[in-house]
């Protein structure tokens, strides 16, 4: 028997996860055709091999130093935080990071394991166009090939990301299939991998997937809340109250939280509640779904009673996805983060006032943590703190803001 | 003695290979998928593999996804699936395997599952993305004599890892002809042979083939070297291409009676 099975949940503390087989209490996992399973066994030795070796984390940091801008500001908000009246509002401005999101941190980490393991081909699933852009990116630094799998629909309204995975020499293979979004993408980079799988490194793009991704892709994520952290203390002299991060499938939450997670922090994640999760068109998966398996680990999916993975919906292509990192579904289990959900009409609005009262252009994905930690702000004291993960900019999104705003 | 145990037996003593038909069940729809698998246990299937449809069927090629995609939009699912088995075993003793994704079972309810898999007459299951590791949380209150859980090697897979997979298994091993989806081109019979001797070196379980494997001299090339021949995306095609054609049902029993000589 598994060594999970003599440790109740709650005895294990939420921060000593995943156990060797990639579990997180119940979720995670590895959940794959056989023809994948021996690739994901090379790629957990290579990761527990490398990410302990110095030379390693020396290269990265010397990455995200030099070439990705790290660290980013923490900025106090203060104009924002004056019109909401209430708790200071913090932005931990991964917005401003070469590519312009936190994608980065991640992609650098992945690819430069991928050098490490020989592998000189990476490819990509995509949704808002962020990851795409960030991976090619790392791919034109380390000279691979480099493949982009992105749904039709996503193409549509993310065209300047398309532009630019192009520009740094990658190639963006549509994705039809489905609703054309970032589900149907990570399906056929999936096939796309068993194909290749020999020469062919895969660079998932958030804390979800088969182990090794979730955990691997959150150590290369905690920088975020590694420097955040460092930041509070030194600014503010103390830790902030209250974290909030969007999450699609988990990325820069996680990357914000987890280092954190052992600390008297309140931490909130902002899922997408489209047009309301009432309409049963959102995006709200820990908020409103239930226990499956997709795309390679167990966590909380949207999904009818037949087991069929029903469609997301997100004004967010980034937060378009109906699952979730296997580490969430944890720390929501054990109530250490609290998640709730924002509708596309609420992130407009905090879009906007953003780029009104600070003269910063959010991401749309991030507008959605930005709009739950202004109404936590408002109902909160004025020496509260409450730090926003800015996961990205929001000039990929401008066509669709005209395109709503429009109508 | 299991059904697929029986029908392994029974090909040897005949000096015959195996068979296998996969089709996704409920399409085009329920009445003329039992009538497609009927023609197919007419002429001489000798394992039938009814595919449960999934909204997200990473491990196949498009012409199974687009199979699926009709199936769903027919409402099937799991329970359609076993009624479908139910009605074959009234009339025939082909062994059925369910052919499946995690999800649907997770849905479904994998000790229910178990129960009606077997009253309905389904021989075992094949879950395509439960690999051994995570296998035990489905199957540990099954009975393993009764419902063969069939398992999947790769060419990617090394000895070893081979090993312990046939000793998660039963019934026979599915091996995957290449690294790639279901559908695709590109069978290197040659290669085959060394790959299969490999697998058996392994396990003592019958071996059976599939992915890439299309016309019958294909399955005759296979047959040589391997103990049973699985054919899926091929049978999809035909029915992609007599979706209104009456005489479906009979076409596919054409192409399974010429699969079968292929196997003698």
């Amino acid at each position: 028997m598994p060594e999970k099975h003599h440790f109740p949940q709650s005895e294990r503390p939420v921060t000593e996860w995943p156990d060797e087989m990639g579990h997180f209490g119940a979720y995670g996992g590895r959940y794959v055709a056989e023809t994948l399973m021996p690739a994901l066994l090379e790629l957990d030795s290579a990761y527990l091999e490398h990410v302990k070796d110095e030379s390693f984390q020396k290269e990265l940091y010397g990455m995200l130093k030099d070439f990705a801008g790290r660290p980013t500001p923490l900025y106090h908000a203060e104009r924002l935080s004056k019109k909401i009246g209430g708790a200071a509002v913090y932005l931990k401005r991964e917005d401003l990071l070469h590519t312009g999101a936190h994608k980065i941190n991640n992609t650098l980490g992945q690819a430069l394991l991928a050098k490490r393991m020989g592998k000189t081909k990476v490819i990509a699933e995509t949704g808002a166009g962020q990851h795409g852009v960030a991976t090619a990116t790392a791919a034109a630094f380390f000279g691979m090939s480099c493949k982009i799998f992105m749904g039709t629909e996503d193409i549509r309204r993310q065209a300047p990301n398309v532009n630019r995975m192009e520009l740094l020499g990658a190639e963006v293979i549509p994705v039809e299939s489905g609703t054309g979004t970032l589900k149907d993408a990570m399906n056929e980079a999936m096939r796309y991998w068993v194909s290749a799988v020999r020469d062919t490194f895969y660079v998932i793009g958030s804390v979800a997937g088969p182990h090794p991704y979730p955990a691997m892709v959150r150590d290369f994520q905690k920088i975020i809340g590694e420097e955040t952290r460092n930041q509070t203390l030194q600014e503010i002299g103390r830790l902030p109250d209250i974290l909030v991060a969007c999450v699609g499938g988990g990325s820069n939450a996680m990357g914000m939280f987890y280092p954190f997670a052992d600390d008297p922090v309140r931490m909130t994640g902002v899922e997408a509640a489209g047009n309301g999760i009432e309409t049963g068109r959102h995006a709200a998966t820990l908020c409103a779904g239930s226990l499956g398996v997709l795309h390679g680990s167990k966590s909380y999916l949207l999904q009818d009673g037949y087991g069929q993975i029903k469609e997301a919906h997100s004004i967010s292509a980034g937060l378009d996805y109906p699952g979730v990192g296997p580490e969430h579904a944890l720390f929501k289990d054990s109530g250490r983060v609290e998640y709730v959900s924002i509708t596309d009409s609420q992130a407009l609005e905090a879009f906007e006032a953003l780029c009104r009262t600070e003269g910063i252009i959010p991401a749309l994905e991030s507008s959605h943590a930005l709009a739950a930690a202004m109404d936590m702000a408002a109902n909160s004291g004025t020496d509260q703190v409450i730090v926003v993960n800015l996961s990205g900019r929001g000039d990929k999104d401008l066509g669709i803001v005209a395109e709503v705003s429009g109508q | 003695m299991t059904r697929i145990e029986e029908t392994f037996k029974r090909l040897k003593d005949k000096g015959e290979k195996a068979l296998v038909g996969f089709v996704t069940a409920g399409d085009p729809d329920m009445e003329a998928s039992l009538a497609i698998v009927s023609a197919m246990c007419e002429n001489g299937v000798d394992i039938l593999e009814l595919g449960v449809p999934f909204s997200d069927p990473t491990a196949d090629g498009p012409v199974i996804q687009r199979s699926s995609a009709r199936a769903l939009k027919k409402s099937m699912h799991i329970d359609g699936v076993l009624e479908i088995t139910r009605r074959i075993r009234q009339s025939y003793r082909v062994p059925v395997i369910v052919f499946s994704y995690y999800n649907p079972i997770i849905a479904y309810g994998g000790d229910r599952f178990y129960n009606d898999g077997r009253s309905a007459g389904a021989d075992g299951v094949l879950v395509v993305d439960l690999p051994p590791e995570e296998s035990n949380e489905l199957t540990e209150k099954w009975s393993k004599g009764d419902f063969c859980l069939i398992r999947l090697i790769a060419p990617t897979t090394p000895e070893d890892r081979m090993r312990m997979i046939a000793q998660n298994a039963s019934g026979f091993l599915y091996m995957v002809s290449m690294t790639g989806v279901t559908g695709s081109g590109g069978l290197d019979t040659t290669e085959l042979g060394d790959y299969v001797e490999r697998v058996r070196q392994a396990s003592d379980m019958p071996v059976c083939v599939g992915f890439g494997i299309s016309t019958p001299s294909d399955v005759a090339a296979v047959s040589a070297v391997a103990d049973g021949v699985v054919i899926g995306s091929a049978f999809e095609r035909t029915i992609e291409e007599n979706l209104e054609n009456p005489d479906l049902a009979a076409i596919i029993g054409k192409q399974t009676a010429a699969y079968k000589e292929a196997t003698r």
